[in-house]
């Protein structure tokens, strides 16, 4: 890259350190960036839907239309065809998961926002912890804390000797490997779309402040592609928002059957 | 305000601030109880009404339906009897304009029986009268000749002529 070719000594490329913003306002852990994000968007989609639900028209308007394809998708494509019988008191869980994590992701890409929350990764940890201690206890309430460990540890259908390879995945799969894919596949993926967008956008900058005229002439090349991935980043967002839906329906769908 | 900054640019992005753990949670918590509460009962509720509203629908147009057919049936069940009604009708006049005319022709001839047996025996009597009055007409001529004849003893050739010929005069005359 021209970056690395011309070894400007004005280039910081971009870093983990980029992600840890100061406080907004005062001085408080409270007040960074991220946070008052998630405030934001807890109200955005607060005001959002209950306005969208306010009438419960037969005939639905424009706003209660657009509320409810969003709720249908996630009732329907998510609850309904993963957990099937009595998906419904999951729909909640599943619709908040949803909506919380697309319109954080979106932020990462809407201007003067510009920064997804859940590149940070205590979101998504929070937000797994949850999907975790929800399908644990599903688990535990539906067929009992010693048939739900048993079945976990030992699959069923399984000759006795495979038991000391399956027994420590199983465990692993359940208690270890579940959470951190739901919140570092999350988490990653915001942080790596994040880290793009920084360079090309930030590279695009350098290059427009060169004293080189090649470099100011290619610089659109630069900005072009952040465009090019921010429209990128848009698919990711949605599709990851759409993806932690998924897999924490699958949980809870598996600990609802006896047998998986 | 700087150094805090640099401290936390040396933590790695794996590890979680705490701050953000508890915000995360509490805004998540409260997302999920006001949309528990607020937009899916509504959003279910505006499924379930439109999935009766549907329902409703369907069955008030099963229903038009099913009257729209009975209509028809009745309909066509109801041109089928007039049509039979029509043929019938038809028929019974085909039938009583023949037995008319079989009426009719039957009269016409006992008519004509009739008028031509009253002539036949009209004639008979003409006939059996002019017989008869022949019969005492000639059985008179026959009485008064022959008397005429005893009466008178005929002796002549001329008297006898003058008889016959007064007898026949007379016979001129009384006609």
């Amino acid at each position: 890259m021209f970056v690395s070719a011309v070894p400007g000594p004005g280039f910081v490329p971009p870093s983990t350190n980029d992600f840890n913003l100061p406080p907004v306002f005062g001085n408080s852990a409270f007040t960074t960036k991220p946070i008052l994000l998630v405030f934001l968007s807890v109200i955005l989609i607060s005001i959002f839907f209950i306005a969208a639900a306010r009438k419960a028209a037969i005939v639905p308007g424009k706003l209660q239309f657009v509320g409810e394809s969003v709720y249908a998708f996630v009732r329907k494509d998510l609850a309904e065809e993963i957990i099937g019988h009595g998906f419904l008191q999951f729909v909640p869980f599943l619709f908040t998961l949803f909506t919380f994590v697309l319109v954080n992701n979106i932020f990462g890409i809407i201007p003067f926002l510009q920064f997804p929350a859940m590149s940070h990764v205590a979101f998504p940890y929070v937000l797994a912890g949850f999907s975790y201690f929800i399908f644990h206890t599903i688990g535990i309430k539906k067929q009992g804390l010693g048939k739900y460990l048993k079945g976990i540890a030992f699959l069923p259908g399984v000759p006795k000797f495979a038991y000391i390879l399956l027994t420590p995945i199983e465990i692993a799969t359940y208690f270890l490997i579940r959470p951190v894919t739901l919140s570092l596949r999350l988490f990653a993926n915001m942080f790596a779309g994040h880290l793009l967008l920084l360079v090309f956008i930030g590279g695009g900058n350098y290059m427009l402040h060169d004293n080189h005229l090649f470099m100011k002439i290619l610089s659109p090349f630069s900005f072009g592609f952040g465009i090019a991935m921010t429209f990128f980043e848009f698919m990711v967002q949605c599709l990851q928002a759409y993806i932690i839906t998924l897999l924490s329906a699958l949980f809870i769908a598996g600990a609802l059957v006896d047998e998986h | 305000m700087h150094s805090r900054f640099v401290a936390e640019a040396a933590q790695s992005p794996l590890l979680p601030k705490p701050a953000e753990l508890i915000v995360g949670a509490i805004a998540f918590g409260l997302l999920f109880l006001v949309l528990r509460k607020f937009v899916t009962p509504m959003f279910e509720k505006a499924f379930a009404a439109r999935t009766e509203a549907i329902q409703g629908g369907i069955e008030k147009a099963e229903r038009a339906q099913l009257e729209a057919a009975r209509a028809l049936e009745s309909y066509t069940a109801q041109l089928a009897d007039a049509r039979g009604e029509a043929a019938k009708i038809r028929e019974e006049a085909r039938v009583q304009g023949a037995a008319i005319i079989e009426d009719l022709r039957a009269q016409a001839q006992e008519e004509a029986a009739r008028i031509s047996a009253a002539a036949h025996s009209s004639i008979e009597a003409e006939r059996e009268k002019a017989i008869s009055s022949l019969r005492a007409e000639v059985g008179t001529l026959a009485v008064d000749l022959a008397s005429k004849i005893v009466g008178e003893a005929l002796e002549d050739q001329v008297r006898q002529s003058r008889i016959v010929d007064r007898f026949l005069e007379d016979l001129e005359k009384s006609k």
